[in-house]
């Protein structure tokens, strides 16, 4: 109570950081539930550098003081104003930590402090923020609020958070109150708000059977919008599959080259995707953008290379080609090993990236998922264009179609295998700089694609790209309807038998290419 | 581009060749052979560089301190290639031709069985230092990481007890060190009386990058009125697009907190954690702890590197305090002979580097302290919580039904790593 006293009084006495810094979490609690009655400015600043990890105690002067870490210093700033004060080693300061539970404590109050906050968008944080830990006792104030700001941004949340601080209630008419504010919620914080009323065993029989038919409706909806959401997550993991897999259908299908150093090339992509960001610091955007072309030209010349000085000796001879392609393919890993280090790199999304598409609270599509979509879609048209549109694209299907005939009308065959080798191996370059945002930049990366995309160019029709691209999005789909059913380690295993069982019915894929290579 | 790539990778070769030929033209009688089993190329490269780096700077500052028994110390590096049969071929080698008195080594608990047969036949001494899912006790390896009852178990406390979790979701890669884990983890939930219904388990392959369904499959676990905490034991590459993917779905470490035992400093230093604040690791050392000691290893660790930006993690600790153990008990044995060295082991204690002191057990397990940290902007953890006092590393877990009869102890009259206190028999290793 003696604290209470003090944080109310105008001067906030910053003594008191000493006994905050040697508090356990129990007494932290407490101090958190005295600031946030405060309403002081004071205790919300202070609230506000707790939570962001950014509260210290500084024994020299007996205070506490916001810092920031710069380098292996510290900056200590006044809480208030924010005006810098001096910079400290880090023994020099102690800090009052924060955990899991504090943080959520100290985000509730302040989301209860901006719940009147002339900024919409600050009303609107702090209602999702209050509907993850729905309180009682703030029902009164949320109806008044509610009363007298009949605003529309925040009416659906706002009167979804009061029907669950209704939940929170003892009486039943306010629990059936709360029960008929949600029908219909999708969110998973309406759910548990329900779920949790009905794990309690205090209820009349009618609110009871209120909340179950409620909480079946909201399941039933759940699980309809649950397959919507999992179709997307299928093309979403397909047009990844065909991104890693389109240059191998160029290689693969249209060459008949075995590159087992096709994995290496998405890498050798996404490493140029961090090369450029380190160029380019602070605009992840632009880097992004950038580094699509230069991770065409890098992996496409390391294509060309590979083909003039060792798959060019070795046409015709698909096993030595196998071998050596997994040699080079070593050696590119422990190139990029030595050269950047075993570790992962930290390749950053752009801001307009992160976040996602809502369509309603049970199903959302995040944007890098978008970006990969859109951005595999617009791939596998330019390809398609550069193929069937462009006379390079004539020359080169004339070329793998009849190699003698073409030559001899003119087409220098082995520069066309020479640019084809480099296509595909550009365009698994950029492969690489879409999956560098949204998984590991190491060494390894490749790996984990090769198989894959060997299976997709086989199970869509050697030579066909429209046949990569329904394989991919289908096998994408697919693993993601029987994921949920059998886990991932069986959904793979299925995958591959279901594939292995079709190639054996149909050995030239979903979509045979018809012409005279095919025959030979 | 690709021309001077190469070249600065034919530099790196030649080094590589010149470092060899120097080590091995000092090698004479009068030094003790130090092996380094790591793997250098290959996917288990990403962790097991630094531990080599480690035994290496724990080399020279030995050799700086003027050796051991009078003599140098010299490192024999080889490369196992994270091939696990060549694993057992290196140790071979380095037993054999190296005769090496000592090796630090292996990562993954199949590397470890792999070597075990060798290492046993041989006599050699072998000083595991990462956390592992027990349930093994070799005469010839000393375990310096975390058994199941000193990272695994102490976490799910702090779930529940500090947390407040109610349901529980296991979440592994497909292979034996998260089986077992997960195994132990769940009889010991429902010994606590968590509800079969109230545990989801859930294994993925290596290297899993597509975790879309899963998560929002855990998603939809934690909305059922209970508070839900994922439990983790995904290794290694598969954490970060899961950790993304979390993020991206908006499931934040106050709703739904993941504990993890296969990701430190290292790990996270490989991408932007701001979406991961606030989950959790469990280990025996964070590189944040507040120590002299480890500000000096801290130190020494961006000398030898010459890079102020690396990091130190748990099983530098682990590769540490063997390393340091070993050193005392071959001075208080005064030889390096295996025999003499393993008996001095037990018992030896050395400052770990978070303030405490570790012990060596003659179950081969060292007694450590255990910490809980939450993941920091920065990449670092902070420790919220820290066992009262060291924990004992239980080679053979108490919370599975077949496990809880068998101990291990080298001293006689037990003198076994498998003794069945009911039969009392000793039935020698399971491989």
């Amino acid at each position: 109570m003696a604290l209470l006293a003090l944080f109310s009084s105008a001067t906030f006495a910053f003594e008191e950081g000493l006994a905050l810094s040697e508090s356990s979490w129990e007494e932290k609690a407490e101090w958190i539930e005295t600031l946030s009655k405060d309403t002081t400015d004071e205790a919300e600043q202070i609230l506000q550098h707790w939570v962001g990890g950014n509260l210290f105690y500084w024994p020299a002067e007996n205070r506490l003081v916001a810092g920031t870490k710069e380098g292996r210093k510290y900056e200590l700033r006044e809480i208030i104003g924010g005006l810098v004060i001096n910079v400290v080693k880090r023994k020099a300061v102690k800090k009052i930590k924060v955990n899991n539970k504090l943080r959520r404590q100290i985000k509730q109050a302040l989301a209860y402090r901006s719940l009147s906050s002339p900024d919409a968008s600050k009303r609107l944080k702090a209602i999702t923020e209050l509907k993850r830990k729905p309180d009682y006792s703030l029902l009164q104030t949320l109806l008044r609020l509610e009363v007298a700001n009949p605003d529309l941004t925040t009416a659906r949340d706002l009167r979804s958070l009061v029907g669950l601080g209704y939940l929170e209630s003892s009486r039943s008419t306010e629990q059936i109150e709360g029960i008929k504010r949600l029908t219909g919620n999708l969110s998973s914080e309406a759910k548990e708000g329900l779920s949790r009323l009905l794990l309690r065993e205090d209820l009349t029989s009618d609110v009871r059977a209120l909340g179950q038919r409620t909480i079946k409706d909201i399941e039933k909806k759940l699980l309809y919008w649950g397959h919507a959401q999992n179709i997307v997550f299928g093309v979403s993991l397909g047009s990844i599959l065909l991104l890693a897999a389109v240059g191998l259908a160029i290689t693969f299908g249209v060459m008949g080259v075995i590159n087992m150093a096709h994995g290496e090339f998405i890498m050798l992509g996404a490493y140029t995707t961090f090369v450029v960001q380190q160029i380019i610091p602070g605009n992840s955007a632009t880097a992004l953008l950038v580094s699509i072309p230069a991770a065409f030209m890098i992996a496409g010349a390391a294509g060309i290379l590979l083909e003039k000085s060792v798959i060019r000796h070795l046409y015709g001879r698909p096993l030595e080609t196998l071998l050596a392609t997994v040699g080079v393919s070593l050696l590119l890993q422990q190139m990029v090993r030595s050269i950047f280090g075993p570790l992962n790199q930290a390749v950053t999304s752009p801001e307009i990236l992160s976040g996602s598409f809502v369509v309603n609270a049970a199903f959302a599509i995040t944007y890098n998922r978008v970006f990969v979509i859109i951005f595999a879609a617009l791939v596998i048209v330019g390809l398609w264009l550069l193929m069937y549109r462009t006379s390079f694209g004539v020359r080169l299907r004339a070329v793998t179609m009849n190699r003698g005939m073409a030559a001899s009308m003119g087409i220098r065959s082995q520069r066309m295998d020479a640019l084809a080798f480099g296509l595909g191996s550009g365009v698994a370059g950029i492969a690489g700089v879409a999956i560098s945002q949204l998984t590991n930049v190491g060494p390894n990366l490749g790996q984990a694609y090769i198989v894959d995309s060997f299976m997709v160019v086989v199970f869509g029709g050697v030579g066909n790209l429209f046949g990569t691209a329904i394989a991919a999005i289908g096998l994408g789909v697919a693993t993601k309807i029987v994921e949920p059913i059998i886990g991932a380690v069986l959904a793979k295993i299925v995958i591959l038998i279901f594939i292995i069982l079709f190639i054996q019915r149909r050995p030239r894929g979903l979509f045979a290419l018809r012409g005279r290579s095919v025959e030979e | 581009m690709l021309s001077t790539l190469s070249i600065k990778k034919r530099f790196a070769a030649l080094s590589l060749v010149t470092s060899l030929l120097t080590l091995n033209s000092v090698s004479a009688a009068d030094s003790i052979k130090v092996g380094v089993l790591h793997s250098l190329s290959g996917t288990m490269a990403i962790s097991e560089t630094t531990l080599k780096d480690t035994v290496l700077m724990m080399i020279d500052k030995q050799n700086e301190a003027g050796g051991l028994l009078g003599k140098q110390l010299e490192a024999v590096v080889v490369d196992p290639a994270s091939n696990w049969p060549l694993f057992a071929e290196k140790t071979r080698e380095l037993l054999e031709k190296e005769q090496v008195d000592v090796i630090f080594g292996c990562w993954t608990s199949v590397s470890r069985k792999s070597v075990l047969p060798v290492i046993e036949e041989l006599n050699g001494l072998l000083f595991y230092p990462v956390q592992y899912e027990g349930e093994e006790s070799s005469k010839n390896v000393f375990y310096t990481g975390a058994a199941p009852n000193q990272q695994a178990i102490p976490a799910v406390d702090y779930l529940i007890g500090e947390l407040g979790a109610e349901r529980f979701v296991l979440a592994g890669t497909d292979y034996v060190y998260p089986r077992t884990t997960n195994k132990i983890l769940e009889n010991y939930l429902k010994d606590l009386g968590v509800d079969d219904s109230d545990i989801m388990i859930n294994y993925t392959p290596f290297g899993h990058s597509d975790w879309q369904t899963i998560v929002s499959d855990i998603k939809a676990f934690g909305s059922a009125g209970k508070k839900t905490a994922v439990v983790s034991t995904i290794n290694g590459d598969a954490n970060v697009p899961f950790y993304k993917e979390l993020g991206n779905q908006g499931i934040s470490a106050e709703d739904i907190p993941v504990i993890a035992f296969s990701v430190g400093e290292e790990e996270l230093s490989g991408f932007d954690t701001g979406p991961l604040v606030g989950h959790l690791a469990a280990w025996n050392y964070f590189m944040s702890a507040e120590a002299d000691i480890n500000d000096e290893f801290i130190e020494t660790w961006h000398q030898f590197t010459g890079d102020e930006g690396r990091v130190t993690n748990d099983p530098m600790e682990a590769t540490y305090i063997g390393f340091e153990m070993w050193v005392k008990a071959v001075e208080k044995a005064g030889t390096t002979d295996v025999d003499s060295v393993r008996p001095a082991l037990y018992g030896t204690a050395v400052p770990n580097l978070t303030g405490g002191t570790a012990v060596m057990h003659t179950n081969h397990h060292l007694q450590k302290p255990v910490l809980i940290g939450e993941i920091l902007e920065d990449g670092q953890f902070e420790i919220v919580s820290a066992t009262a006092g060291e924990v004992i590393g239980d080679a053979w877990t108490n919370f599975l039904p077949d496990s809880a009869k068998i101990i291990a102890d080298w001293t006689s009259p037990v003198s076994c790593g498998n003794y069945n206190l009911e039969t009392q028999q000793c039935s020698g290793q399971n491989f």
